[in-house]
């Protein structure tokens, strides 16, 4: 498997997603979502530091997150590479999550 | 929740692939509950075959044939279920006839895009060297239709208040120049919305962004040797498709995110999008070209074909498609919508338009269906409809389109009387005082907003080489300079191309101003074609559809090597844009109906009141009263414009003014940068307020106020 998930279900949710989200890993990260969902967590936030690509349908599990938690639902990207940021940029999906540095 | 109904169980197998009827409509694929649902009509095939490939796999790893009793009348349906969204790529197979005279060319071996797909894969990064072997080239995909837009809407501008920029996605950014990340691409267009708002523009009219293949045709220039290919894009292989290659993120196929992306921030920041959309033709070309999806789908259905079966070429490029066919009429009307609601498009430009008015046999219509469809259809109930009217198969409807009280049109007339004009030929001002109107003469009941005035557009000269060129010259086009028009109507201004002589270059600087001044002060919607404000040549080929090289990308360095050009242009659009009293919805009357004592519209000459028409004349003048703007529901400034085309300087007496105002200069081409023209509302007071000398070959824009 190309990355790791380690999910806190609290208010505050956080996973790490570690080297590829290819369409396969995709859906093991959608599947993390949809437990998440049922904690209804206030914020997502994710660790993505090591996070080399991103694939269409990686982006679109962030789209899910939000429909599935609604759009109250903060999201949080953290320390993402400059490609996973362009990628986040032209696709417009920047203006639904918070680009951060860190998360304390 | 839909996923726990029953509605979608899978009654059949195929190959350990689960699958059950589906729904005829809509066509295309469509997502539903754990499955997508196939829909592909086809008149005359025996049989249909759906072919699955994981994304870029060299075979399908499926291929299930449509059981008989999955078709109902010529529809062929399946739900197949647990696809990969993300990574499926489908096409068919269809059997049937071959037989060209009956109109049929079905051909089994052929794997066929859906002419309902939404994407296309296959040509993912422009000029990326494809695979001639694929079995499948051009290969249909999914879309999501998952996009936040937010508040966004289709922005509803006033059509009388639009400035239309006419652009190529790749060329406005691929200029190494243009210094942004991801040149050519939609990405790029959105970094530089700063530039086209400082322009003033509020309308980008995109050439053809509808997937086609910049590989067709591609051959090697004899000139240079750089390789030729298919940069307009006029030629569809998917209608519903934009174009992978124009997005930056085309290989990881979100190009419809990405343009939607632009679309978004471009309305925000008030620019509308237009189409180009071609209907006329496919890129399977004639009975020698590839097929691609609907020739082997339902060639009868989709073209136009003479008795013997072979291709009308009303399009001039090889094929027609049979607009006014019920089915093709339909697809027409179903693409439009899906841009219209899918997209937030909020107009669109066709080419070739009067081909769309034309009967399956070919003769024109009075009263054509699919124009008649789009005009009154709810959807596009407010988007822009502006027809090209006329076709390569010699139908000419520049104001007689048939409108329905919706279209536009590109004015040929305004550009060929404004070209005549300006190059000092004679007897023109009468024609020049209707294309000034609006064309009046031309749409008299449709009103000033039926004309898209025009002088240059990417067909043709670039209005640099307007003033560099008498002749065309497309050597590198590799047709021995046959290809192109030859009434250009260009004036070089005394030397052929490049010179460094500085009077000729002040007067081709002053010849531009001219345009754009008379452009922008014209009834009607004006549209600038991209880089006309910086200059740019196009070293005289006025036929650039295959030059992917400097011909056609804007230089971004000339912003600095013709600043001059560049401030007037931005200086001119917005002062359209601040005078409403240039962009009246309706004709003029030519009398006075809110009282103010002028009436709306008043020609002069070198005498006040008194214009000459005659043969001879090359020059006269013109005052909107700003009483009347809008038909006289807002207030605006008094505009006075002096256009001499004369070769010597002639004064022209100004019409009195009401005492309480007096006239400002604006602008004055015949003057040195930065004297040609002034900021808006920075207008410095004349001297003489009864007469002005108006330079040669100059336009002179005062105010009353």
């Amino acid at each position: 498997m190309s990355f790791q998930i380690v999910a806190e279900a609290k208010k505050i949710a956080k996973i790490t997603l570690v080297g590829e989200v290819d369409s396969l890993s995709a859906r093991e990260f959608q599947k993390e979502i949809e437990k998440l969902a049922a904690e209804s967590p206030d914020e997502l936030i994710l660790f993505v530091e090591n996070l080399s690509f991103i694939s269409s349908a990686g982006l679109r599990v962030l789209i899910f997150a939000k429909q599935k938690m609604g759009t109250g639902l903060a999201i949080y990207i953290v320390k993402p590479q400059e490609s996973v940021l362009e990628t986040l940029e032209k696709t417009g999906l920047l203006h639904s999550v918070n680009v951060v540095d860190q998360y304390l | 929740m839909i996923d726990n109904r029953i509605d979608y169980y899978p009654t059949h197998e195929h190959e350990g692939i689960k699958f059950r009827r589906g729904h005829t409509l809509p066509f295309g694929a469509t997502m539903v509950a754990n499955g997508v649902n196939f829909s592909v009509y086809s008149s005359s095939a025996t049989s249909c075959t759906l072919v699955l490939f994981d994304r870029g796999a060299d075979q399908p790893f499926a291929e299930i044939p449509f059981p008989d009793e999955f078709r109902i009348g010529n529809v062929y349906s399946m739900i197949v279920f647990e696809l990969d969204y993300e990574r499926l790529e489908y096409g068919y197979r269809m059997d049937g006839p071959f037989n060209p005279a009956a109109g049929h060319r079905f051909n089994s071996s052929v794997i066929l895009s859906d002419p309902y797909a939404k994407v296309i894969s296959g040509r993912d990064t422009w000029l990326a060297k494809p695979n001639w072997d694929n079995v499948y080239p051009y290969r249909s995909r999914l879309a999501f239709e998952d996009f936040d837009w937010e508040h966004d809407h289709p922005l509803e501008t006033p059509v009388e208040d639009l400035v239309i920029y006419e652009m190529h996605v790749r060329g406005f950014t691929q200029h190494p120049s243009s210094k942004v990340k991801n040149p050519g691409t939609f990405s790029a267009i959105r970094a530089k919305i700063p530039y086209l708002k400082e322009l003033g523009i509020n309308c980008i009219e995109l050439l053809p962004i509808y997937e086609f293949d910049e590989w067709e045709n591609s051959r090697q220039s004899p000139t240079t040797g750089e390789t030729l290919v298919n940069y307009w894009g006029y030629s569809t292989v998917n209608f519903f498709s934009p174009k992978a290659g124009y997005a930056a993120t085309g290989k990881f196929g979100m190009q419809v995110d990405e343009l939607k992306t632009l679309i978004k921030e471009l309305h925000k920041n008030g620019i509308e999008v237009m189409l180009d959309v071609v209907f006329n033709h496919t890129a399977e070309g004639d009975h020698r070209g590839p097929t691609i999806s609907f020739r082997g789908i339902d060639n009868k259905t989709y073209y136009m074909l003479t008795p013997e079966g072979y291709y009308f070429n009303f399009s001039g490029t090889g094929n027609t498609l049979n607009c006014n066919n019920p089915v093709v009429r339909n697809m027409v009307l179903d693409c439009l919508r899906y841009w219209a609601s899918e997209y937030h498009i909020d107009g669109f430009r066709f080419d070739l338009a009067a081909i769309l008015g034309r009967a399956q046999d070919g003769s024109p219509l009075s009263n054509p269906p699919l124009l008649e469809s789009l005009a009154y259809d709810p959807i596009l109930a407010k988007c822009k409809l502006v027809a090209e009217a006329w076709d390569a198969g010699g139908l000419y409807q520049v104001g007689s389109f048939p409108a329905y009280g919706r279209w536009a049109e590109w004015n040929g007339k305004y550009r060929d009387n404004v070209r005549k004009f300006l190059k000092s030929d004679p007897g023109e001002v009468g024609g020049m005082i209707q294309r000034i109107m609006g064309s009046p003469d031309l749409y008299h009941q449709r009103g000033p907003t039926a004309s898209i005035n025009f002088i240059t557009c990417h067909d043709g000269f670039s209005l640099y080489d307007l003033f560099a060129y008498n002749e065309k010259h497309n050597e590198a086009n590799g047709e021995n300079n046959n290809d192109g028009a030859n009434d250009n109507n260009s004036w070089n201004c005394g030397w052929e191309g490049e010179t460094d002589d500085p009077k000729i270059n002040f007067l081709r600087h002053k010849q531009i101003k001219n345009a754009l001044a008379i452009l922008m002060v014209s009834q009607g919607i004006p549209m600038v074609l991209m880089g006309d404000e910086v200059g740019r040549t196009q070293k005289g080929n006025n036929n650039t559809y295959c030059q992917d090289n400097e011909l056609n990308w804007f230089d971004w360095s000339q912003l600095d090597t013709n600043a001059d050009l560049y401030n007037f242009a931005r200086n001119m659009i917005n002062f359209r844009r601040q005078h409403p009293v240039l962009r009246s919805p309706t004709h003029f009357q030519y009398w006075d109906s809110v009282g103010s004592g002028y009436p709306d519209i008043s020609f002069h000459g070198t005498k006040a009141w008194n214009c000459d028409r005659s043969p001879s004349s090359r020059s006269f003048a013109f005052l909107l009263c700003g009483d009347h703007a809008k038909q006289g529901i807002v207030k605006d400034s008094m505009v006075y414009v002096a256009m001499n085309m004369y070769w010597n300087g002639l004064h022209f007496e100004l019409p009195a003014l009401p005492p309480e105002k007096k006239w400002y200069l604006f602008a004055n081409t015949d003057m040195p940068s930065p004297a040609d023209i002034c900021e808006n509302g920075k207008e410095s007071l004349l001297d003489n307020q009864h007469e002005f000398l108006v330079g040669a070959r100059s336009v002179v824009v005062l105010i009353g106020k």
